[in-house]
């Protein structure tokens, strides 16, 4: 199924759940924050977190700034 | 800890909170941060992309400083909450350094939507310092919703202009019941001085070091600068004359 992740359009597994998006990706599992469609997604949740078809993932992490 | 800077729950032997925006590299920027002697650092939160990350919070994990997420770049107050949660979730930590900025040109913050979003937040258990306008009745405003500090600016973002109303920042320093920390538009060693000297808690900046011709000396220097200033406040200064006052006796 295709998603957009980080403003790019990408496929994966039907069914994947956050964790499993942020694996294939080869996303970083520590120190990032996620948001599915607008809404903070706790780290414990993850990986029973589903995604569905056309949603929208936000993967953030801390840089320099301020 | 000797006089040390308490803001919520937290004690700092350092009153010189820096950022870490405009450094040309990690290194400059570690040289800098050791040389400010700052305990408390902002960091701001993008999108990962899949080379990884910066490495800046190993850089402060390192150090020993603690970071301090901004949510810089929203100009909502429903961006910076979304901004906020997801920075607690990234980096463990829920303090936030809430910023709502009203446009790109002046950087200014929005008033309403800063309010707005740290009623908000504080009701969702953030320690929130906000990056407000130096505006007294709005940096009351702010305390009121239960904000832990407030930060108002000398100037704006980036423009090394200084402390352009020094009077505004002594009101909101005279009525503050929470620490005042000055942020923004500091430009060199005697304007951290003189917001010290004007009674701020502690001194915020990041583009005063970092884009300076040598970042690890003016850091050295702004540290002195803070500690130069906090003493002087707090040693009473003579009070300004018109005329001349001789100190040798008269004859």
């Amino acid at each position: 199924m295709k998603i957009d992740v980080n403003g790019a359009p990408r496929e994966v597994a039907d069914g994947a759940t956050v964790a499993e998006v942020l694996a294939a990706l080869r996303l970083p599992a520590a120190g990032i924050a996620v948001a599915l469609d607008g809404e903070v997604v706790p780290r414990a949740e993850h990986a029973a977190t589903p995604v569905a078809e056309g949603a929208v993932l936000e993967v953030l992490t801390a840089v320099q700034g301020g | 800890m000797d006089d040390p800077l308490v803001i919520a729950d937290r004690e700092y032997s350092s009153r010189l909170i820096t950022g870490t925006g405009g450094a040309a590299n990690l290194s400059v920027l570690e040289r800098a941060l050791v040389a400010s002697g700052t305990e408390l650092t902002t960091v701001s939160l993008r999108r990962v992309d899949t080379a990884g990350g910066t490495g800046v919070l190993e850089v402060l994990r390192r150090l020993g400083i603690d970071p301090l997420p901004n949510t810089a770049g929203c100009h909502t107050a429903a961006e910076a909450v979304l901004t906020a949660r997801l920075a607690r979730e990234a980096l463990g930590t829920n303090w936030v350094k809430l910023e709502v900025i009203a446009d790109d040109r002046t950087l200014l913050p929005d008033p309403v939507e800063l309010l707005d979003a740290a009623a908000t937040l504080v009701e969702d258990g953030f320690v929130v310092l906000p990056y407000t306008n130096d505006d007294p009745v709005l940096a009351l405003r702010l305390e009121e919703a239960g904000c832990a500090a407030v930060m108002p600016l000398g100037s704006p973002i980036g423009t090394g202009l200084g402390i352009r109303n020094p009077h505004n920042i002594e009101l909101i320093v005279a009525r503050a019941g929470v620490p005042v920390v000055l942020d923004a538009g500091i430009g060199t060693a005697s304007d951290a001085a003189l917001a010290m000297e004007l009674g701020c808690a502690a001194v915020l900046l990041a583009t005063a070091v970092t884009r300076a011709a040598d970042p690890e000396k003016m850091a050295t220097a702004m540290r002195a600068a803070v500690v130069a200033g906090r003493l002087a406040r707090s040693a009473g200064r003579i009070p300004q004359r018109f005329w001349a006052q001789a100190s040798s006796p008269p004859r």
